[in-house]
């Protein structure tokens, strides 16, 4: 996924200093551009955060965005990172020029894996309808990485932070090193299949607040099933799965789960018929 | 997908007729060709709105009234100016929802009235979809991140697997309701429309940005804060109390450019965020606030810094009009697609998600 005309934006000026290895520009989100680069040695990686200015927003707006989001991810993330939540760690930053470093998290977005599985499915039944039940390896597989994202949203509410922009491209599936746990891929699912069963890691905090209220829980969880609808359809069902584990990990989810009700009808301005 | 009789002609005609809100509009258009990928004509396209006095908003009641009074008179011109005999029109169309009761009624009434008296088919069409293909036709944009943006409706749609997805919407009320509301605080003109008058007076401002809330949340937004503290603001200044940043009073078109720059610097926000998303850097804005030229500047800057480019349609067919109505509904008619007499309902909640769209690969 790697930008192939990385430079063709130029690079905050923290990245202009000589390096022993280039940086190299991995995305442009919405956000921002994430680039790779090193932290004090060349063996270390770390994503590079560069919020640059936005050319369509009024300067002094901009700044006063820029520089609140910036130190509010880093004091987000370090606030998760103390508490066990998986995330990456912060090495540096710098708010009023836009950057922050993090550790670098190996892996696909849950979103790639998700989409590479259901394709490749679709692509074996063709013509079925969208609605037809899946095969059961891939069920079995996408209920359990469901699971694991509602343990991780649970853990990250539990220490008081809410993320803000939860979707399937913001949750990295990093590998697990060999040797452990489930060890062998040889159930016939192969690559897909091993993605699938990576680490759940929680990235892009740059609108995460700090918040206990149900309110912000429940908008969350609210946002993620609305990205999950539009960018997995065929999945749509499996995020009551995802509420599970929420609730298992996270012992107030009852009240949350309760006023993601509300935000449901306020929200999405239900129909009233039938 | 069976080819209808219809899709086989090779001239195909519809009416639509909308009346959702405060406009009344009545258009018709033609289709040529391939049914999958027609060439669209306007034929006709002739709208009347209801304009309320300055500091009021339109009511139902008498927005209904109004369209009930101007239909006939619409209808008329609309069909001289298409030139078209009423053997050739295929059928006739009408917006369905979403909108407000009254007057959505009253034109499904009328609607029911043409099509029975012709013995034309009847096709109920969902405006959010009227304003996308319209959007689509106009500019030729392919397939692009669109953003809906009127006085009932804030989305942030995308299309996947037959239907118009909303990626991001307003959690409470729309841009343009807290555009039109903020101008009543004003007292602001409704003539041509609130919105317009805000642009105008916004071009005078811009010595000072005002302090207002900035209310995303993923890719949904929030106005109801917005328009809060603006109305707050605006009765400060009213006061004789407000100070700006500087030190020095402000004045309504520093408000008008404040509030114009943070809500519009949001829905571009969440534009972007849903085209990284979905991985598309075509935008087409449609709606009623899609007019504004501050907005469409906005989004291309965005869109440029993206590699990608804006797609935007001036007030004939931004601002609700008939023709869009009835270029989606013969899309969808096209297809197999009418609504029995018995049916022919209409309703003020009606998501844009919920249309089968058959037309569409």
């Amino acid at each position: 996924m790697a930008a192939t005309d990385g430079q063709q934006f130029p690079p905050p000026k923290v990245l202009t200093y000589p390096a022993s290895a280039p940086p190299l520009l991995v995305t442009q989100g919405a956000e921002g551009r994430l680039y790779k680069t090193t932290h004090l040695a060349p063996n270390r990686p770390c994503a590079l955060k560069y919020r640059p200015p936005k050319p369509y927003r009024h300067p002094i707006l901009d700044a006063r965005l820029t520089k609140a989001r910036i130190s509010s991810e880093a004091k987000v993330l370090e606030r998760c990172w103390r508490e066990g939540v998986p995330v990456p760690a912060v090495y540096a930053m710098d708010p009023a020029a836009g950057w922050m470093m993090m550790e670098w998290i190996e892996g696909i977005p849950a979103r790639v894996g998700i989409n590479k599985l259901l394709g490749d499915r679709r692509e074996e039944e063709e013509e079925e309808d969208a609605e037809a039940p899946l095969p059961e390896t891939c069920e079995t597989l996408l209920a359990d990485l469901m699971r694991r994202i509602g343990a991780a949203i649970g853990a990250l509410h539990k220490t008081g932070v809410v993320h803000g922009d939860l979707t399937t491209s913001n949750m990295m599936l990093r590998p697990r090193r060999r040797g452990y746990g489930n060890g062998s891929g040889a159930d016939g699912d192969g690559d897909d299949a091993e993605v699938l069963k990576g680490d759940v890691v929680l990235i892009d905090f740059g609108l995460a607040t700090q918040s206990m209220s149900d309110e912000d829980r429940a908008v969350d969880l609210y946002v993620l099933e609305r990205a999950f609808a539009s960018t997995h359809p065929r999945a749509e069902r499996l995020f009551a799965t995802v509420l599970e584990a929420y609730k298992e990990t996270f012992k107030k989810a009852s009240s949350v789960l309760v006023k993601l009700e509300d935000v449901r009808m306020r929200g999405r301005k239900r129909s009233m018929l039938g | 997908m069976a080819v209808t009789d219809v899709a086989r002609k090779k001239r195909r005609i519809a009416l639509g007729c909308e009346g959702s809100a405060n406009k009344l509009g009545i258009g018709v258009i033609l289709h040529e060709g391939d049914p999958a990928n027609p060439k669209s004509t306007v034929l006709s396209n002739v709208r009347h709105t209801f304009v309320s006095p300055p500091g009021t908003g339109f009511l139902p009641k008498d927005t209904a009234h109004h369209h009930r009074a101007f239909f006939v008179r619409v209808a008329r011109q609309a069909l001289a100016d298409a030139g078209v005999g009423l053997d050739e029109i295929d059928c006739v169309c009408y917006t369905r929802g979403p909108g407000m009761g009254a007057p959505l009624t009253s034109v499904a009434v009328a609607a029911r009235t043409l099509a029975l008296l012709w013995g034309k088919p009847l096709v109920g069409v969902n405006h959010c979809v009227g304003h996308i293909e319209m959007g689509r036709a106009i500019t030729g944009a392919d397939h692009p991140v669109v953003l809906y943006v009127s006085g009932g409706n804030t989305q942030v749609i995308a299309y996947a697997e037959q239907r118009y997805r909303i990626f991001g919407e307003t959690l409470d009320i729309a841009v343009g309701n807290c555009l039109d509301r903020f101008a009543r605080a004003l007292a602001i003109s409704n003539d041509p429309a609130p919105g317009y008058n805000i642009e105008q007076l916004a071009k005078q401002g811009g010595r000072v940005l005002l302090d207002l809330p900035y209310a995303v949340k993923g890719m949904d937004c929030s106005f109801s804060g917005i328009l809060t503290r603006a109305e707050e603001l605006a009765a400060q200044m009213k006061a004789g109390g407000g100070k700006g940043p500087d030190g020095e009073p402000f004045t309504g078109a520093d408000l008008c450019f404040s509030l114009q720059e943070t809500v519009f610097a949001m829905l571009v926000e969440i534009t972007e965020r849903a085209m990284a998303h979905v991985g598309s850097n075509q935008v087409l804005i449609v709606g009623g606030v899609g007019c504004n030229e501050r907005l469409q500047e906005m989004m291309g800057l965005m869109a440029a810094d993206r590699g990608g480019s804006v797609y935007a349609t001036d007030e004939r067919f931004c601002i609700d009009n008939g023709i869009m109505i009835a270029h989606a509904g013969l899309l969808a008619y096209e297809t197999g697609f009418s609504t029995p007499v018995e049916d022919s309902t209409c309703t003020q909640r009606f998501r844009t998600d919920e249309v089968l769209v058959k037309w569409r690969k």
